[in-house]
């Protein structure tokens, strides 16, 4: 079956979004999807390029009316 | 009230002291009780290690008897839980003894786990245990030049540490002269040097400085011992002569086999710091065992630790909890060269560190010392 996992990393500056993300990266199985809810600007830009660099998938990113980014990234290998 | 406290660290035992001081009459009446469940009868002050690693301090003095920082009204006992029945109120406890509650609180901390990286834990040091720390105060010694490696596993708890051991060592390699035949190559996980933005320009510009070299975008994937190289999932592969790691952590295994939060991290509601899903209205999760997204440290333990502990004496006292947790985080940060600076931070607020200096590192060395008298709840 193939999972869906939210990682709520709103009003994280440290570890980040995208830190909480790499990490719960290890938790999940091969075609899983993490949602990653960021409230930091930065998070747009670092976390497809790190995706791009490691060579999961970035499906979709959108920003809700409370400025939050729902950045969905689909683990690759 | 029956308050169970599972856990005899940082954030246990803050919470369990300032709860029994705000409900003094309510246990001498009876009316409340608060029992401690530990699984050592050493309460041990980890940031330490550090230093143990650096050769200025040892571990003796990094260690006191649990029962002499508690207050005597608490029950304190070194039996570890190894059943949480949640259904049923209780917990069981290695020796078979059932504690029923009415708010169990955990706080169980986390633990360095090298071995989920394969080749990690056989080809590397680092400071996560006392014996770790002599183990790579010993390396350090015995290092004669050559390449060595930070190299940062994710999640881990004290989020400074990765640039506090580079800095520190950097100092110890030339204190001992060698610096001239040792290149530091420090790695980190995201695209910059830290996780926070203005800390991460400043160190960058300190490595520049000191001849540090640094890479990016660097997670651990594997360790070949035989070539003395780390490979990371981005592709890259670094030699070493000496690597320096900052273990992935989990949470401790009990949680992971009760099936209280994977990797033995628990879900908790980030303002009411109660474990999120079934029953969890009688159920408070403290300090690193947490899923929070906010750093693994000491100072996270202790705010969340006290804002708790205002919360169920007022529920004891009037049925309904006081405020909520902020997100607020303290951290110092070793500089090198006798210097420190800090961050804080909460969940709304970004941090705004100021320059290292002689004074905050001169600071922290007291606090060093002033923890004993913290986590009994004096200051
Ligand atoms: C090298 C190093 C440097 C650090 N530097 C800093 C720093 O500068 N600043 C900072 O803020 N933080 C720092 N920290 C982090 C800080 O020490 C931890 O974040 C803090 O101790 C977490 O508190 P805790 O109560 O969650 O867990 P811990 O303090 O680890 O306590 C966990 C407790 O749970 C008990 N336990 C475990 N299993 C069971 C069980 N089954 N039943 C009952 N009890 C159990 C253990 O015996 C222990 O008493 C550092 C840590 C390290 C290792």
């Amino acid at each position: 079956m193939i999972g869906h996992r939210v990682v709520d990393a709103r009003g994280s500056f440290c570890p980040g979004p995208l830190m909480e993300l790499i990490a719960a990266m290890k938790q999940v199985a091969v075609g899983d999807t993490l949602e990653l809810l960021s409230s930091d600007e930065g998070s747009a830009r670092d976390v497809p390029e790190w995706v791009q660099k490691v060579g999961h998938v970035m499906e979709r990113s959108e920003r809700d009316d409370a400025r939050v980014w729902h950045l969905f990234v689909r683990k690759a290998k | 009230m029956r308050i169970v406290v599972v856990g005899g660290g940082m954030a246990g035992t803050i919470f369990a002291n300032n709860l029994a001081r705000r409900l003094s009459s309510e246990l001498k009446a009876g009316k409340a009780r608060i029992t401690m469940l530990s699984a050592s009868d050493k309460h041990i002050y980890q940031p330490g290690w550090l230093y143990v690693a650096l050769g200025r301090m040892t571990p003796d003095e990094l260690e006191r008897e649990e029962a002499s920082l508690l207050e005597p009204e608490i029950a304190f006992f070194v039996d570890p839980v190894q059943s949480f029945r949640l259904g049923e109120s209780h917990v069981v406890t290695r020796s078979g003894k059932v504690h029923e509650y009415d708010l169990l609180v955990i706080a169980t901390g986390s633990r360095p786990v090298p071995e989920d990286v394969p080749g990690l834990k056989e080809n590397s040091v680092h400071c996560y245990s006392a014996e770790d720390a002599l183990k790579l105060h010993d390396r350090l010694q015995a290092f004669t030049g050559g390449r060595i490696l930070v190299t940062v596993g994710l999640p881990h708890k004290c989020p400074m540490i990765p640039l506090e051991i580079t800095f520190t060592m950097h100092d110890f390699i030339r204190d001992r002269g060698l610096i001239d035949k040792t290149e530091f190559y420090y790695t980190y996980p995201i695209g910059r040097a830290h996780s926070l933005e203005n800390v991460a320009t400043w160190a960058s510009g300190e490595f520049a400085k000191l001849g540090v070299r640094q890479e990016t975008f660097f997670n651990l994937k594997e360790v070949d011992g035989a070539k003395g190289c780390v490979r990371s999932e981005e592709g890259s592969e670094v030699k070493y002569d000496l690597l320096v790691a900052v273990p992935p952590h989990r949470g401790e295994a009990v949680i992971e086999e009760n099936k209280l939060g994977p990797n033995g991290w628990i879900p908790t509601d980030r303002y009411s710091l109660h474990m999120q899903g079934d029953h969890g209205e009688k159920v408070i999760v403290l300090g690193d065992t947490t899923n929070l997204p906010i750093s693994k440290a000491g100072s996270t333990a202790h705010f969340e630790a006290e804002v708790a502990a205002e919360n169920a004496a007022a529920m004891v006292k009037t049925g309904r909890a006081a405020r909520s947790y902020d997100g607020k985080v303290f951290c110092f940060i070793e500089a090198g060269k006798d210097r420190a600076t800090y961050a804080m931070f909460t969940y709304q607020k970004p941090p705004e560190p100021r320059a290292p200096n002689a004074a905050m590192h001169a600071f922290k060395m007291a606090y060093n010392q002033l923890y004993w008298a913290s986590v009994r709840g004096l200051m």
